[in-house]
C-alpha cells in the first residue's frame, strides 16, 4: 500500500478546485475515485514514502502502513506538521511511542520576497563570473 | 482492485495543443531549476519572459521532496582547491576541475540565500541565531556538511523561485518528452514538448535558450529492497527517470562519464543515509564478527594507487571493502550504533537533557529526509541505542550531482576553464543554446541539494546571456502539430486498438504495460549490466547480451499500452530509461577497466589502468545516422592532487 486513505476521514477535498493529495504527490500516485468522491494510491508499489500526502491532508485521512513485504506490522510514524514547526509521533511495534518536535522554517510561510535588498545588476555584471548577488565580489580562480 | 482497474480510456481523444513561446524554458523544477529560476529573472530584461515546467508540484518535487537533515556542500573556512581535490579523489581522478571549483566558490552564497529565506541552520552554541553570512557557525558533521532543519528545505527553495518568476509562467504537472531542435539552424536549441498529466493537452515550448534539470535516473536496474511493494524504497527519487541524459543524447549533445554510477551503502530495507551517523555520531561499520572491516581490509586498497592511500578512501573503495565481508560470509554488515551513542552519552556525563537531544538528533536525521527508514525502525522495534542497525550497498543509480558524475559536457567558465573545456557560455552543452546543472552536469560530482541550487544559478545567467546576445533567434520548427501529438500518445492507441482483444487488459499479446517492460528492463540490467544479482559484476560478453536483450526491448516498447494518463506518464519515463540504461552499458563497455571497484568491475579487466585510461569517456549519438559513436577525451588537473 505504503499511503493508503482512511475512508471515513476522506471528504475528497470537497469545495476545493483539485485535491490536496493529488496536487503533492511527486509521483503521481493518488486519485480520486469520482464516484465515491475519495482519493486511494493507484500504485502502490512505486510509493517512496515521502509523506507529502500525508502531510498535507486537511483531513488527516491519509496515513503510511509500511511496505508489507519488508517490515513486520504494527509500527507507524504519524506527522503533524504546522507552520513553524512539525510534530512527529513514532509508534513501535511493541507499542512503545517517541514524540518529536522540530522547527521546519524561521520565516512565515509565503513571505519570501528574493529579491528585496538585493543589488540591482546593470549590463556589464553580466559579462562577470559573479552571480547577481555577488556583484563587487572577487572571485577566487585556482593558482597558475 | 476495482477502482484501480476502472477504465479511463477517454483521455485517448485527439489532444488539446497549446503552443507556449519563451525566452528562457526551465525544464525541472528541482534544486537547480529553482536555483536557475531565482538568478534567470534577475538578469533578464523585464520583457524577457521565464517558464518552467515541472512533471510534479514544486513544493515536493525531485530529490528533496522529504527535506534533507544536511547540506552537504557548504565551504566555510575550506578553500575552493580544497574542495577539488576532494571530489577528485572521491571520484578516482577523472573529474573537471574547472566545474568543481566554480561551484565551490559559488555555492555559499546560495547557501546563505536558503537561510535569508527561513532553512533553520544549525549553530554552534557560541554563534546561536548568527545568520551565516554575519559570522555564524555552523554545527559541521564533516569537512564539508552543515546540519539544518531539513523537512522544509525543498518548499522554501521553491517559494523563492516561484516568486521570483511568478506562477504565471510555471507549468506544473507537465512531463516533456522530448527536445526539439531547430530547423533552420544547425545543432541549436528551438523548444521543448511535453504533454499533461492532468488533462488531454499537449505542450510546444518554443524557447531562445533551454536549462534542463531533471535529475538522475532511478529504477534502472531491479531494484535491491524489494521487487514487490517495497520496491518503491529507492535511495535517490523514484520519479526521476533518466529524462536529462536521454533528452540531451537525442538531440547529439555529447555526454560524459556515463560509465559512473553510484552504489551507496545504506541502512537495509530503509535506504536510510548514513552520513550523519558516521560523521556526527562517529558510528563505526563492521562485520557480523565485530570487526571494523576497513581495517581488515586495508590491504585490498594497495592494488588501487595512489586512489587507494589517500587520507579519506573514495566511496567506491569502502564499498569494496564491503562487499568482500559479504561474499566471504562474514555479512551481515553492521552500523555500530549503540556503541556510538554510548560513547556520546558518556562524553556528556549521561546527562539526561543532553543524551535525550541526542536521541532526537539521531530520529531526526531520518524523519528529516528518509522517513521510511525510521518507519523500518519502528515496525522492527530498533532503538539505534540499543539495537545496531544492518547495511547494504543499494542498486546503482545515474547522477551527476551526488557521489558520482555521470552527466552531459558543458562549457566551463571563462576564467578558469582551459580552452578545450569551453565554447562560449558556461554551463552549455555542446547543443547551443541548451544548458543544464545539478545532475545534469557531468564529470562533476559532490554538489548535493546547495550545490545545484549553485550551479542552476551559474547556468541561467549564462543562458539569460546567451539569449541576450541572441535576441533576434526565431525559432524554426515546421514538423506538424499532430505528427508530434500522435507520437506522445502512440501508447493510448496501442491500448485503443487491442484491449478488446483478451478480457483481463493487463494481458493481452499485443501490447506490453510500462510496469512489465520495466521489470524487463530493471532484470537485464541487474543480470547483464552489473547490478546487485551478480554483485556488480559484468563483463563484455555480459554486456552483449544486454546490448542484444535490448534492442528487442526497444522494438517492445513501441508497443507499450497506456490506459490513462498516468500510465502514459509511466510509458514516457520508461523510454527515457532506456536510453539511459543503453548509454551507461556503451560507456562501460568502452572503458576497459574498473575505474570504480565497489561501484561495477570489468571482470575482463579489473584494474585500474591510468596509463590508457585516466581519461574521459564521452559519446554522442548522431540521429540522422542513428549511429553511437564512444570516445576518449583528455583529462587534465587544474588543481594539484
Ligand atoms: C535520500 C537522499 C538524501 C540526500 N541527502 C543529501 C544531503 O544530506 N545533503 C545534500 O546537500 N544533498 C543530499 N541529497 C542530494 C540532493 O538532493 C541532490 O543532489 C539534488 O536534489 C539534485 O538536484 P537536481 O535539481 O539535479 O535534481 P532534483 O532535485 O531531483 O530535481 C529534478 C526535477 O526534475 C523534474 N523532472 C524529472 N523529469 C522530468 C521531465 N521529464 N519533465 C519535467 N520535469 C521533470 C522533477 O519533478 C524534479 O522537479 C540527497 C538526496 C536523496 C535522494
Ligand atoms: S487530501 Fe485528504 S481529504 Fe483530500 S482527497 Fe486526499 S485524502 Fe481525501
Ligand atoms: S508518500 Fe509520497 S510517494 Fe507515496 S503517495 Fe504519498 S506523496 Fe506519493
Amino acid at each position: 500500500m505504503p499511503s493508503f486513505v482512511i475512508a471515513e476521514k476522506c471528504d475528497g477535498c470537497k469545495g476545493q478546485d483539485k485535491t490536496a493529495c493529488q496536487y503533492i504527490c511527486p509521483n503521481d500516485l493518488l486519485r480520486l475515485n469520482e464516484e465515491k468522491t475519495k482519493a486511494f494510491n493507484q500504485e502502490t508499489d512505486q510509493c517512496w514514502e515521502c509523506y507529502s500526502c500525508v502531510k498535507i491532508c486537511p483531513q488527516q485521512a491519509i496515513e503510511i502502513r509500511a511496505y508489507a513485504d519488508i517490515v513486520p506490522m504494527g509500527g507507524k510514524i504519524i506527522p503533524l506538521r504546522g507552520t513553524d514547526s512539525i510534530m512527529w509521533t513514532v509508534q513501535f511495534r511493541n507499542g512503545n511511542i517517541k514524540r518529536f518536535k522540530f522547527p521546519i522554517r524561521t520565516t512565515p510561510e509565503g513571505s519570501i520576497k528574493p529579491y528585496e535588498g538585493k543589488p540591482e545588476p546593470t549590463e556589464a555584471d553580466i559579462k562577470t563570473s559573479n552571480l547577481f548577488t555577488e556583484i563587487g565580489k572577487t572571485l577566487p580562480v585556482p593558482a597558475k | 482492485m476495482s477502482v484501480q482497474t476502472q477504465d479511463t480510456s477517454h483521455f485517448c481523444k485527439a489532444p488539446q495543443i497549446q503552443e507556449i513561446k519563451t525566452d528562457l524554458l526551465i525544464i525541472g523544477g528541482g534544486m537547480a531549476a529553482c536555483g536557475a529560476a531565482y538568478e534567470a529573472r534577475k538578469w533578464a530584461p523585464a520583457n524577457m519572459k521565464i517558464t518552467l515546467v515541472d512533471k510534479a508540484a514544486m513544493e515536493r518535487s525531485g530529490a528533496v521532496a522529504q527535506g534533507l537533515s544536511a547540506i552537504n556542500t557548504y565551504l566555510g573556512e575550506n578553500t575552493p582547491e580544497d574542495y577539488v581535490k576532494m571530489v577528485s579523489n572521491d571520484l578516482m581522478g577523472i573529474v573537471r576541475d574547472d566545474l568543481i571549483y566554480d561551484v565551490g566558490r559559488h555555492v555559499d552564497d546560495t547557501v546563505h540565500r536558503f537561510e535569508e529565506w527561513g532553512l533553520p541552520i544549525w549553530k554552534d552554541h557560541s554563534t546561536e541565531g548568527v545568520p551565516l553570512e554575519k559570522g555564524g557557525k555552523p554545527v559541521r558533521t564533516g569537512k564539508w556538511q552543515i546540519m539544518i532543519n531539513g523537512e522544509s528545505y525543498k518548499t522554501i527553495v521553491a517559494e523563492a523561485a516561484k516568486a521570483a518568476i511568478g506562477m504565471d509562467n510555471i507549468y506544473e504537472r507537465v512531463f516533456i518528452v522530448k527536445l526539439i531542435l531547430d530547423e533552420k539552424e544547425e545543432n541549436r536549441i528551438a523548444g521543448a514538448i511535453g504533454f499533461s498529466t492532468r488533462e488531454n493537452k499537449i505542450y510546444i515550448f518554443r524557447a531562445n535558450a533551454v536549462i534542463m534539470a531533471c535529475g538522475g535516473a532511478v529504477n534502472i536496474f531491479r531494484p535491491r529492497q524489494s521487487t514487490a511493494e517495497g520496491m518503491g524504497r529507492a535511495w535517490y527519487p523514484i520519479w526521476n527517470a533518466g529524462s536529462t541524459y536521454t533528452m540531451a543524447a537525442q538531440v547529439g549533445a555529447e555526454l560524459t562519464m556515463m560509465e559512473n554510477r553510484f552504489v551507496p551503502a545504506r541502512f537495509k530495507d530503509g535506504a536510510g543515509p548514513v552520513g550523519a551517523w558516521f560523521l556526527l555520531f562517529k558510528a563505526k561499520a563492521m562485520n557480523a564478527l565485530g570487526e571494523d572491516y576497513g581495517v581488515r581490509n586495508k590491504d585490498l586498497l594497495q592494488a588501487y594507487l595512489p586512489y587507494g592511500n589517500s587520507k579519506v578512501t573514495p566511496t567506491c573503495l569502502r564499498n569494496h571493502q564491503q562487499l568482500k565481508e559479504m561474499r566471504e560470509g562474514r555479512g551481515p554488515i553492521y552500523m555500530d550504533t549503540p556503541t556510538a551513542m554510548k560513547n556520546l552519552f558518556e562524553s556528556y556525563g549521561n546527562d539526561k537533557k543532553k543524551c535525550k537531544e541526542l536521541e532526537s538528533e539521531a530520529w531526526e536525521d531520518f524523519l528529516d529526509m528518509c522517513i521510511g527508514q525510521a518507519g523500518f525502525w519502528a515496525g522492527m522495534n530498533i532503538a539505534p541505542e540499543e539495537t545496531r542497525s544492518e547495511l547494504v550497498p543499494t542498486e546503482p543509480y545515474l547522477l551527476g550531482s551526488h557521489s558520482g558524475c555521470c552527466g552531459i559536457w558543458v562549457s566551463g567558465p571563462e576564467d578558469i576553464a582551459p580552452a578545450e573545456w569551453q565554447w562560449g557560455y558556461n554551463r552549455m552543452t555542446t547543443v547551443k543554446g541548451l544548458f543544464t546543472a545539478g545532475d545534469g552536469v557531468g564529470a562533476s560530482g559532490h554538489k548535493f541539494s546547495s550545490g545545484s541550487h549553485a550551479e542552476g544559478r551559474i547556468a541561467a545567467k549564462n543562458a539569460i546571456r546567451f539569449a541576450l546576445d541572441n535576441k533576434d533567434f526565431a525559432s524554426t520548427i515546421t514538423k506538424d502539430p499532430k505528427t508530434l501529438a500522435d507520437e506522445i500518445y502512440l501508447p493510448f492507441i496501442n491500448y485503443e486498438n487491442n484491449k478488446g482483444y483478451s478480457t483481463d487488459p493487463e494481458v493481452n499479446p499485443n501490447y506490453i504495460k510500462p510496469k512489465m517492460l520495466m521489470f524487463r528492463l530493471n532484470k537485464l540490467m541487474d543480470e547483464y549490466g552489473g547490478g546487485c544479482g551478480t554483485t556488480y559484476v559484468t563483463n563484455k560478453h555480459m554486456l552483449e547480451t544486454a546490448f542484444s536483450l535490448l534492442d528487442m526491448l526497444k522494438e517492445d516498447a513501441q508497443k507499450m499500452a497506456a490506459k490513462d494518463l498516468h500510465e502514459l506518464l509511466r510509458c514516457w519515463e520508461n523510454y527515457h530509461r532506456i536510453w539511459t540504461a543503453e548509454i551507461h552499458l556503451r560507456h562501460i563497455y568502452f572503458r576497459e577497466e574498473s575505474r570504480y571497484p565497489g561501484f561495477y568491475y570489468r571482470a575482463d579487466y579489473d584494474l585500474i589502468d591510468d596509463a590508457n585510461w585516466k581519461c574521459f569517456v564521452n559519446s554522442k549519438y548522431d540521429s540522422k545516422a542513428n549511429q553511437w559513436s564512444v570516445f576518449k577525451k583528455a583529462h587534465k588537473d587544474l588543481v594539484p592532487k
